[in-house]
Parts: structure tokens; C-alpha cells; sequence
């Protein structure tokens, strides 16, 4: 068979690659592509503008950076912006550990009601929380004296956006303590117990200690969240600037590339920073657990879980008020004076305003990111973990598709602007076209669905490739035949996630659309602009209501999926 | 005689061998996983790799599988050259540990599941697919899936799919390690009893010592990335041609001596002749290491004119169960204790207890001597 001059050299001998498997390795190369055209070109670009010397060559790239950076107005939005950031997070993260404490650690009722009415938020763009605020404490709000005896001087600035940002990054920030809190080893309790240990002592010296790395990576992710969003500053922030607004004010309104590109590294810094305290946190948080762990079931406390009962009942009215003003103010017909409920907003500030269009891009925009996001996710983290060769493109493809979660979308939305718009690039047909947003948004949420992708493959045993090739079975066989139908209910999840932020995002694609291809979240942004708070809110509860539906719907279809092919996980012995 | 009996010996004597490995190496890094491998494998012959965790007896299987790929070094399977061979063009069925069944698949499609490739019509795989089921024990559970049934059920269905095409070679990756105690002496002797049916060569990796001497032709003892002996089970008990394989297999005595030549050494103030053959002379003076089983000691008419009669304390006892094992100081040999074995009768009739004195003479036949620090 093999040839004679096969005697033993020096190099390391190389297997011969089967004709299937390199229809393996072609794939990852066109992730490896993907990766470089969707994320990594788009942002070396922003660098390059960024340093980008003038013409006249009076100054270098570098010191018209320097400048930019130390002129007194950026300095003041960099200094709001972290100063917010933090304040949040200093709120957001203890309410929120109390509340998954509550979740997790007690025996309250209505735990289930509890954690779907704080996912709330998740369902419309966050800025929706911003609208509600100016309708309970704006100019005229129905709760303006409340705020103003509070000592502040009105809404709008800095108390807006701190107020309106805890809302939003609740339920993230809660996901989090949650998961952390769950992940409890019964069996250290009990040693505890046995020593006689004090309940308070147990706190600081197991529960705090197990759940610091959940608690790290809340705080970092609630910053991050709250320093590169830009709808709630750009609703409730009136004169006060943060860095996402300056970053829009420049693109959109000066049409100063070169310093927007500087400011969008300088929300790129903290970004990053935090994205690589969190995957160091990460490594080690999986490292402490062991599959031995005892599962953590708490036990019946009278007093405790009533105290817990009533601060879930206090923090989840709060967010039905916030979410519910929001709805209520959409059908009144003219706020504050007619409170009568009417679709006046629904049809004379959507339809007669012709923004049914913009829901309808929408709709298309979240169904393809939906598709086409999960089918690329799915296969890009399939070929990371399951096939062999192209070492070289493993770890670049493991860190490019980490990098999106540390970019903000106003940053990767300004980066499309200069790589899709360059003149001399051939896929500058595509710019301010759907599927460039689509590509924007699938890279935009990359990292979560990979992740959620990584670990569903993980879990399935490493050696079905090996049987399938000692089987003779070609590997996109048992890709099609077992890998993908395991991983169906993961690929539901993961397209669910996929559509609903293609429904609520604005970040990135603010900067992208066209008349042609505006969207539903984009809208809510004029809409306020233009002073339409009323179609702005009624837009932004049709975003929620569609996400809702199509929440319950993937819900159905996931039922479904379960009954007709995962009925091998628990059958009838 | 300590030399090792090279496995080259063997591979010269003829291209009768179905596997043969020629100078297996493998690196990663600076690592050396694997070095300098020669083996060779009979047609039909059950062989075992055994070593401590990290010796490289499951890398060297995966190369032979094609899931890794040697640094350097030639193998042939049935007279063909598979060294580059990626694992879908060579010839062999594998079981792993976890053993990997498809959990969605029903039992018949995962037994199934290299035969539908095959181009196969659904008539013909069905019966063959019950046939296999019958073999390995499990007739009629076709219909099943993977997670109603045990362990030993599920590695049981993993043999019959690693067997469903009939492949030449049949390698299993530790399919034991996960079962219960006693599952797993009944699945081992299955398996042994199969492969002597089917007549398939097959290569087992453990590390379970009593596994593999009780199921193979032929045990590869590795350490370190090294073979450190290739003989039967009974060669590689009594016979040990390393201080790691007489650690590593059984129980031993290890006694510091001193040679006096002509296969005499001095233990204590012990004179003892090893049998010609049991290992090299050493020049006078050297110090060695007398290696020497539990069971190689006479505890009944012990001759008062025996040259290696001794007379001991019992120190301590360890129960096993049908077999115990005596720590006994024994006279002229100070800070050395025996561990000798007792069967529980023997216990009785010899009345050995803690404290006791017993009297027994050591085998000198048995008795293996390699050179000191060579462990």
C-alpha cells in the first residue's frame, strides 16, 4: 500500500488527512474568515483611524490622538462615565445578591413568578426604562414632586441614568448571582452545621466566599454594560455626557470620524480590561467545583423567608412599575391630560408615520440573526471541539470568537462604518443593507451563543468521533445523525437569544441603517428625539410584546423538540 | 539474567506478526510520552498494556487507533504500512471506557451504526444486529436506549458495536475501569471468552494488574514511555525483569543484600544461593536487592538443616479474606520484616498470631536479585 520510500526522517510524521476531514478544515477556515471580515478587520480600522495623521502632516497619528484625549470635554465624559458606571454597579450588585440569595437560599413562595417578572427588562431595549422614567419623574411625570422632595433637581442627567440603568442591568447582573448561587456545595454546609458553626459565620466564611467569583464577574459585567450603553444617556442624560453619547454626537452629528474613532477605543479599554478579569474569574470558578458537589437545597425558615418574600415583592413592584408605566403611557391618548387608553400612538405615531416598515425590518433582522446566527454559531464551536486538524487557526478562532463579548456595539457599529464603507473594498455593497446587519448582529452576540454552544458540546462525550471514524462513518454522519440532534434544545435556546437581541439592540447598528433598512429599536431613538415619547413608548412595548410572543413560541417549540427527539434522556425503563 | 527479553526477538523470528510496531516515539514538546516502541503482535493473540496512569500505554493505543500520530516509528497491520493512515482507512473496532454510545440512538442503531455505512440493506443489518446482541448476552434489547440500561449492559453493547463489522483488530481503551467490582470480573472473562470465539487480535489497556493477568496471552508492562517487559502472565509474575514490574505486578519482599558471588548473597546475617538462571552474578561486595513474593516461603516440615530456614515474630497481620498477610520480624535480618502469606487454614494450623513466633524457609528458587537503586 504505501509507498517505499516511506522510511523514518527526522520531521515528526503527519497522518494523511481524509478527504472528509478536510471538508472539516475548510469550514474552519471560512469561521476563521468570517471572524476576520465580521470582527477583527472592522476593528483594526478603528485603530488606524484613530492614529491617523492629518493630512497637512503638521502633527503625527499619534500625538493627534494624544490630544484628543486630553481635551477638558472628553475628560468630563470620561469621568461621568466611570463615576456612573461605578455608582450602579455599587447599587445594582447587593440588590441583586439579595434578591438570587432570596432565589436560591430560602424557601419563599413564588420563586418562578419572581424570576420571570425580573427578566422583564430583557424583552425591549433597555432605553424603554429610560422612557418609563420620564413619564413617572420627568417635566411631566406623574411622580415629579415625589422626585423633586427627594432633593433632586429633575430627571434628566446623572440620577436618570443611575435610576434608569439598575433597571436595566438587574436581570443580567441577577443571571449572574444566580448561577453563582446555585453552584453551592450542600456538604460544606453540613460540615459547618456539624462544628457548630453560627449562621452568620456560615455566610462570610462558605456562601460569600464560594459566590466571590459570581460577585467579580456581576460587577464587571454591570459596569461594562452600563459604561457602553448609549440609549438610556441619550433618552434621560440631557446635558450630562458620557462617552456613548460623545461617540454618537461625533459620528452622527459632526461626522468627526477620526475622534469618535478615539473615544470608541477609550470605551473599547474598560470593555477589554473587565472582559479579561471575567474569563480569569471564569477558568477559576469552574476549577472550584467538583463533580462531587452535594446540591444545596435550603430548608423552611418562618421569619427569614418572609422578610425575603417581601423584599422579592418590593424590588419586583418596582420593575412592574417601570415596565407597566411604559405600556400604560402608550395608549394614553394624550399624556398628562387624557389618560383615556386609545391606540392614537400605535396608529398615528407607527403606522401613519410609516414605521410599520421599520417593524417589519425588525422582524426580518431577528428571524435571520435567529437562523443564520445559530447555524454559524453552531458550526464554528462544532469544529472547534469535535474535529481534528488546522491546529494553527484553533486557539486564533477560541479567541476571536471571546473578543465580540468585550466590544461595544457602538465601537464594532463605528468600525463597520469604516471597513464596509471604505470605497475601495468590495463588500462596501453591502453597507446599510440587511444582511450587513445581520452580520453586525450575529457578531455583535457571538460570544454568549458560542459559549452556551461550547459547553452543551463539551458535555457530549469526546470519543463518538473516534468510534465514528473507527466505524468508517464519515464525521458530518454523526454530526447529523447524533451531535446535532443532542444539541437541539441548546440550538433553540441560543437562536431565542439570538432573536430577541436582534429585536432590542441599537448600539451597533445605529450606525448602519438606511431609510431603506431602518429599524424598530432605531425608531424609538428618533422618535424621542423628535419629542414623540408617546409612538417612542408604544414602539418600544411592540418590541417587548413581540419578544413575549416569540418567547412563548420558542417555549412551544421547545416542548415540541423535547417530545419528538429527546425522549432518550429520560425513557421508561 | 536480568536482561530483558527484547521484544525485537520476536518480531525477527518471522512477518508472521499481525501488529508490528517499529520504533514508536512520541513527543509532545519536551515531553517524551512514548519512547522508542517495539512490539509485536500475533494474529489472534489477546494482549494487555499495563502500567501505572502516565506511563503512555494509552497514547501507544491511540496511535495504534490512528487518533494520535507518532513522532517517529513505522506500523504495520496485516503487512500494510497504517503509519499515516488517518483512523477511517484502518482496521479496527474500539471500546472506551465511557463507552461512548450514542445516547440517542436506540441499542440496534448504535450496534448498527457502522453497518448502515456499509451500504448494507435494512434486511440485512437487522438480523446481524441481533445476532451481535446475542453474542455479547443481550438478545431482544434492541429497542432500548443507552440510558435504561447498567454499565456492564452499555460497554457490553459498545463490544458488540466495535465488533459489528468485523474488524481485525479489536482495541479497548481501560472498558472496565468504570464497572463495579464484580461486574467487572464477569465482563473481563466475557470478553476473553469472546475474543477466544471470534478469534479477533485484540489489545486491552489497563492498569488493574490482577485484569490483566488473569485475561491476557501476553502483558506489556510500561513505565515512563518505555516497555519494561513483554512476556505471559506467569513470566511477568514470576519473572519480573525489572524492580518496577516486580513493584507494579503482585506483592513483593524487598531485602537490601550483599553479593558474595558465585549467586551467593548475605541478608542480615543470612547466607543465601539463588538458583542458577534467576538473575545475573554479581561481583563480591556489590549491594543489591533480593525481590521475593509472599508466597515464596515453606511453612510446613520445615527441615531443621534447611539452609534458609528462619524463625520470626509475627508484628502485625492484615486480613484479606481467604489469604493473610503476616509482618514478621525475622531473626539475623534486623529492620527488614517479611510480609509473608498465610492462607486463613494456614493461619490456624501454624497457629500465627500477633506477637507469635513462627518458623517457615524462604524459596531461594524464587528469589529475583537486581542491582541496588535500580528501582
Amino acid at each position: 500500500m504505501a509507498p517505499m520510500t516511506a522510511t523514518v526522517v527526522a520531521p515528526p510524521l503527519r497522518q494523511r488527512v481524509h478527504w472528509t476531514d478536510r471538508i472539516g478544515n475548510l469550514m474552519l477556515l471560512g469561521t476563521v474568515m468570517l471572524l476576520g471580515i465580521g470582527l477583527i478587520a472592522p476593528l483594526l480600522l478603528i485603530l488606524s483611524k484613530a492614529l491617523y495623521a492629518p493630512e497637512d502632516g503638521s502633527v503625527s497619528g499619534l500625538s493627534a490622538f494624544g490630544a484628543y484625549l486630553a481635551s477638558p470635554a472628553l475628560l468630563q465624559s470620561l469621568w461621568h462615565s466611570v463615576w456612573v458606571s461605578v455608582l450602579v454597579t455599587l447599587i445594582v450588585v447587593p440588590l441583586a445578591f439579595a434578591f438570587a440569595y432570596a432565589l436560591t437560599r430560602s424557601c419563599m413562595p413564588f420563586k418562578p413568578l419572581f424570576r420571570t417578572i425580573t427578566l422583564l427588562p430583557l424583552l425591549a431595549p433597555s432605553l424603554l426604562s429610560a422612557i418609563s422614567l420620564i413619564y413617572w419623574f420627568g417635566n411631566q411625570g406623574i411622580a415629579k414632586e415625589f422626585w423633586l422632595a427627594l432633593g433632586f433637581s429633575g430627571i434628566y442627567g446623572a440620577p436618570g441614568i443611575v435610576l434608569a440603568e439598575c433597571f436595566a442591568t438587574f436581570p443580567h447582573v441577577l443571571m449572574i448571582l444566580v448561577t453563582a448561587l446555585t453552584l453551592a456545595d450542600a456538604r460544606l454546609y453540613e460540615a459547618a452545621d456539624a462544628l457548630g458553626t453560627s449562621t452568620l459565620r456560615k455566610f462570610f466564611t462558605i456562601t460569600l466566599p464560594g459566590a466571590k467569583y459570581g460577585l467579580i464577574s456581576a460587577a464587571m459585567v454591570c459596569f461594562t454594560l452600563v459604561i457602553t450603553d448609549f440609549g438610556i444617556p441619550k433618552v434621560v442624560g440631557g446635558n450630562f455626557n458620557v462617552l456613548a453619547t460623545d461617540v454618537f454626537k461625533l459620528v452622527i452629528g459632526q461626522q468627526d470620524f477620526q475622534r469618535g474613532a478615539v473615544v470608541a477605543l477609550l470605551l473599547l479599554a474598560p470593555a477589554v480590561l473587565t472582559f479579561g478579569v471575567d474569563y480569569l474569574v471564569q477558568r477559576k470558578q469552574t476549577a472550584t467545583l467538583t463533580a462531587r458537589a452535594v446540591a444545596l437545597v435550603p430548608k423552611p425558615a418562618t421569619s427569614f423567608d418572609a422578610v425575603m418574600t417581601l423584599y422579592c415583592i418590593v424590588i419586583v413592584a418596582l420593575m412592574l412599575a417601570m415596565f407597566f408605566m411604559a405600556v400604560f403611557a402608550s395608549f394614553a391618548t394624550l399624556w398628562p391630560y387624557n389618560l383615556t387608553p386609545s391606540f392614537t400612538h400605535y396608529v398615528s405615531g407607527l403606522v401613519d408615520a410609516e414605521l410599520g416598515g421599520a417593524m417589519l425590518n425588525s422582524l426580518k433582522l431577528a428571524a435571520c440573526t435567529a437562523v443564520i446566527g445559530t447555524v454559524v454559531v453552531f458550526i464554528g464551536a462544532y469544529l472547534l471541539e469535535k474535529t481534528r486538524g488546522f491546529d494553527w487557526a484553533r486557539p486564533l478562532v477560541r479567541l476571536m470568537a471571546m473578543l465580540p463579548m468585550a466590544v461595544p456595539g457602538l465601537v464594532l457599529g463605528l468600525g463597520y462604518i469604516f471597513f464596509f464603507n471604505a470605497p475601495g473594498n468590495p463588500l462596501n455593497v453591502m453597507y446599510q443593507t440587511l444582511p450587513l446587519l445581520v452580520l453586525c448582529t450575529i457578531i455583535h452576540f457571538y460570544t454568549t451563543g458560542h459559549l452556551t454552544m461550547v459547553t452543551a458540546l463539551k458535555s457530549i462525550d469526546a470519543e463518538f468521533e473516534a468510534v465514528s471514524a473507527s466505524l468508517k462513518v464519515p464525521f458530518y454522519k454523526t454530526f447529523w445523525r447524533v451531535t446535532l440532534p443532542i444539541c437541539l434544545p441548546t440550538l433553540l435556546d441560543v437562536s431565542r437569544y439570538f432573536f430577541i437581541n436582534a429585536m432590542t439592540t441599537i448600539s451597533a447598528v445605529v450606525f448602519l441603517y438606511s431609510p431603506d433598512t431602518k429599524l424598530a429599536s432605531v425608531a424609538i431613538l428618533n422618535l424621542d428625539e423628535a419629542g414623540d415619547t408617546g409612538p417612542a413608548a408604544a414602539m418600544a412595548v411592540l418590541i417587548a410584546a413581540t419578544s413575549a410572543v416569540v418567547t412563548l413560541l420558542y417555549m412551544v417549540l421547545g416542548k415540541w423538540v423535547e417530545r419528538r427527539t429527546q425522549r432518550w434522556r429520560n425513557p421508561s425503563r | 539474567m536480568t536482561r530483558q527479553p527484547r521484544v525485537s526477538e520476536v518480531s525477527v523470528t518471522g512477518n508472521s506478526a499481525y501488529l508490528d510496531l517499529q520504533g514508536i516515539r512520541k513527543s509532545f514538546g519536551s515531553f517524551t510520552a512514548l519512547d522508542d516502541i517495539d512490539l509485536s503482535i500475533q494474529r489472534g493473540e489477546f494482549v494487555c498494556f499495563l502500567g501505572p496512569s502516565g506511563c503512555g500505554k494509552t497514547t501507544l493505543l491511540r496511535i495504534i487507533a490512528g487518533l494520535e500520530t507518532q513522532t517517529t516509528g513505522r506500523i504495520l497491520q496485516a503487512g500494510r504500512d497504517i503509519s499515516v493512515l488517518p483512523p477511517a482507512q484502518r482496521d479496527y473496532g474500539i471500546m472506551f471506557q465511557s463507552y461512548a454510545l450514542f445516547p440517542n440512538l436506540t441499542v440496534a442503531q448504535n450496534v448498527g451504526y457502522g453497518l448502515v455505512n456499509r451500504k448494507q440493506t435494512h434486511a440485512q443489518i437487522a438480523p446481524r444486529v441481533e445476532e451481535l446482541l446475542t453474542l455479547v448476552g443481550l438478545p431482544g434489547s434492541g429497542g432500548k436506549y443507552p440510558a435504561q440500561m447498567s454499565g456492564g449492559q452499555q460497554q457490553r453493547i459498545a463490544l458488540a458495536r466495535a465488533l459489528a463489522t468485523s474488524p481485525g483488530l479489536l482495541l479497548l481503551d481501560e472498558p472496565l475501569s468504570a464497572l463495579d467490582a464484580i461486574v467487572r470480573v464477569h465482563l473481563r472473562n466475557e470478553i476473553r471468552d469472546l475474543q477466544r470465539k471470534l478469534g479477533v487480535t485484540t489489545v486491552m489497556v489497563t492498569h488493574d494488574q490482577e485484569e490483566a493477568l488473569s485475561v491476557a496471552d501476553r502483558i506489556v508492562v510500561m513505565n515512563h514511555g518505555v516497555i519494561e517487559q513483554v512476556g505471559t502472565p506467569l513470566e511477568v509474575y514470576r519473572e519480573p525483569a525489572s524492580p518496577f514490574v516486580a513493584d507494579f505486578v503482585g506483592k513483593v519482599n524487598r531485602l537490601q543484600a550483599v553479593a558474595e558471588g558465585d549467586h551467593w548473597f548475605r541478608c542480615g546475617s543470612m547466607r543465601l544461593q539463588t538458583a542458577p538462571g534467576h538473575g545475573a552474578d554479581f561481583r563480591p561486595g556489590r549491594e543489591v536487592a533480593l525481590y521475593l513474593r509472599p508466597e515464596d516461603r515453606v511453612v510446613g516440615n520445615v527441615r531443621d538443616d534447611d539452609p534458609m530456614r528462619c524463625a520470626g515474630t509475627v508484628r502485625h497481620i492484615e486480613f484479606l479474606g481467604g489469604n493473610c498477610l503476616a509482618e514478621v520480624d525475622v531473626e539475623g535480618i534486623p529492620g527488614q520484616p517479611l510480609q509473608l502469606q498465610y492462607s486463613l487454614n494456614q493461619m490456624d494450623e501454624f497457629e500465627v498470631r500477633e506477637g507469635a513466633s513462627v518458623r517457615f524457609a524462604l524459596r531461594a528458587d524464587r528469589v529475583r536479585v537486581f542491582p541496588m537503586g535500580a528501582a
